[in-house]
């Protein structure tokens, strides 16, 4: 029988980590919260309740992750901003051996030049979560959002 | 005065634009009666978003709310969402199926049919005696406003005018044919997304209509070192000038772009390479040796295929300074789960999110931030006008004829917009 509040502990801080990786725009870090063949997706609700597999961000391997922070450092063009996260307590949905289920709802804040903050993007975290090596790793991890419109264009990952 | 070359189109090639055009409500204003309730099409849907008889769904004209719906017989119908009672939308979900094949306003529960007839309204003769309406009301003076639509290969348009030429005639044949060519067999819809950008909607419809900034906006081939410029590549607009379409051809040979940085502002050496090329990666999956192609039409869509990703970007202009973009993605119904999974992740490259395009987005806000308070001043879009507007040119890149094309069919259909609102 899993531990469940230690289980819950470990991915809250899991779920910290990450968000204070994005906002404090150390992103170079951002893909090593992942294993090596993980899925990382931003899809809106509006699909996913559909049954429609469009994302908007969608990487299959964890290269994948690294080349999308290295378009936005040389190549992207975009509002310079900053983001705040505020995620939710996780909802353990599944532990099966070493993988975790988990979901958690995210708020993310965007503040551009003019120094207003917006509500940017708010939806729900829906996780695997490998707990095998040293420190837990999402092998999936999709975030699944309400905000269908996105506000001028998405360059930095949820 | 030279000589317009044989395949230009007639009339005035506008070069400067004033940019009231982007600001003035009362532009805008003017744009819904001439523009959307003009002689025009415009995109509604796809058809196979909605394959079954009762399926509707909710799309837009200019400002106008519109409903797509495929009756009992299979047919498409097209009516304003505005109850003929209180003016209130009728359909308030974005999709689905009507059961029963009605359509009911919730206020009062006037009850209309797929095409848009009233077939029933509440009391209509009162209860005992009190109330109702009068006795020659007649349920066939009441229904919703009809639109007009018509389906090309499953691309549906929508129109309220009673002047607007055959949908094909509007489009012209190079465009038809490049419907056609994508649409080319049964699509399967993959899915949606929105995106808003705080800018008029015309500077969305001169981005795609504009090679000239493709490899110098967006960095991301030529800072992967795995930008091919488009040698073979053509672009082409409709003999009215509206419509446009950017065709880049399979190349037998790749050339290196650094020839073309000297050129250029930025630095545009390879700085990176890519971790994962998958994401790149192209199967060619329509039979001829085009590999890509943006299409626009006029007003309000264009129909893409970037590498596997297929998709209908539709445009509306929510107000003067706010447009939405719905992309609609597809593939093919004969896709496999590989080929669908592929198309996914090539989905990266477009979108709100797109590697190569998400800075369309910026574009347009810059502009529309930059033109406040411009009074009087304009835009130069002079860049190979040589010659008037053309019907065709190549290669790609080197011009701004499909935005002189844009701007001259627009004009046209404006002419005297601003006699109508003259004040005594």
């Amino acid at each position: 029988m899993p531990d469940l509040d230690h289980i819950r502990r470990a991915v809250n801080v899991l779920n910290t980590e990450y968000a204070h990786c994005i906002d404090d725009d150390e992103l170079e870090r951002w893909p090593d919260f992942f294993t090596e063949d993980c899925e990382y997706q931003i899809i809106g609700r509006e699909n996913v309740e559909a049954g429609l597999p469009a994302a908007i961000m969608f990487c299959d391997s964890r290269g994948m992750l690294i080349d999308r922070v290295v378009a936005l450092r040389k190549a992207n063009v975009y509002p310079e901003h900053v983001s705040r996260h505020l995620v939710g307590h996780c909802r353990i949905t599944e532990v099966k051996g070493d993988l975790i289920r988990s979901e958690a709802n995210y708020v993310v804040f965007q503040t551009r030049l003019d120094g207003e903050t917006r509500i940017f993007n708010a939806g729900k975290y829906v996780d695997e979560i490998v707990s095998s090596g040293e420190t837990p790793k999402f092998r999936r991890r999709s975030c699944i959002y309400d905000t269908h419109r996105i506000q001028t264009l998405l360059v930095t990952p949820i | 005065m030279k000589n317009l070359p044989a395949d230009s189109i007639t009339g005035a090639s506008p070069t400067a634009v004033d940019f009231r055009y982007y600001r003035d409500p009362e532009i805008f204003e003017a744009e819904q009666r001439h523009i959307y309730a003009g002689p025009t099409w415009s995109y509604l849907g796809l058809e196979a978003e909605l394959p079954n008889p009762g399926d509707f769904i909710a799309s837009i004209i200019g400002a106008v709310p519109v409903v797509l719906t495929r009756g009992p017989q299979g047919a498409l119908h097209g009516w304003v969402n505005r109850c003929a009672h209180k003016g209130a939308m009728v359909c308030r979900r974005q999709r689905g199926n009507a059961k029963d094949g009605s359509f009911v306003c919730v206020y009062h529960q006037w009850a209309y049919d797929a095409e848009g007839n009233l077939a029933g309204a509440p009391f209509q003769r009162g209860v005992r005696g009190q109330g109702g309406y009068a006795a020659d009301f007649d349920r066939a003076e009441h229904g919703l406003q009809k639109v007009r639509v018509a389906s090309l290969s499953g691309m549906v348009f929508g129109t309220l005018s009673d002047s607007a030429p055959p949908l094909e005639s509007f489009l012209g044949e190079v465009m038809c044919a490049n419907v056609r060519r994508v649409l080319n067999r049964p699509i399967r819809i993959l899915g949606y997304a929105r995106q808003m950008m705080a800018g008029n909607w015309k500077l969305y419809s001169e981005n795609s209509r504009d090679s000239y900034h493709g490899g110098l906006l967006h960095l991301f081939y030529p800072t992967f070192g795995i930008y091919r410029p488009s040698q073979d590549s053509q672009g082409e607009i409709d003999t009215n000038g509206f419509h446009s379409l950017f065709s880049v051809f399979k190349s037998s040979t790749a050339i290196d772009y650094k020839n073309f940085s000297s050129e250029a502002n930025r630095e545009m050496k390879g700085a990176a390479t890519l971790q994962d090329a998958r994401v790149i990666q192209y199967k060619p999956d329509i039979a001829d040796n085009v590999a890509l192609s943006i299409q626009s039409l006029f007003p309000s869509v264009v129909l893409q295929q970037i590498q596997n990703t297929l998709a209908a970007r539709q445009v509306i202009a929510r107000a003067v300074d706010q447009t939405e973009l719905i992309w609609t993605y597809f593939g093919y119904a004969d896709d496999d789960a590989e080929m669908t999974r592929h198309r996914i992740r090539n989905l990266n490259l477009v979108g709100p999110a797109g590697y190569i395009s998400m800075e369309d987005g910026e574009a347009v806000e810059l502009c529309q931030n930059g033109t406040a308070g411009s009074d009087g001043a304009r835009s130069y879009v002079a860049m190979g006008n040589e010659g008037g507007i053309l019907l065709h040119v190549a290669p790609l890149g080197m011009d701004e004829n499909n935005v002189r094309g844009f701007w001259k069919g627009y004009f046209e259909l404006m002419r005297g917009w601003d006699q109508v609102n003259a004040r005594p």
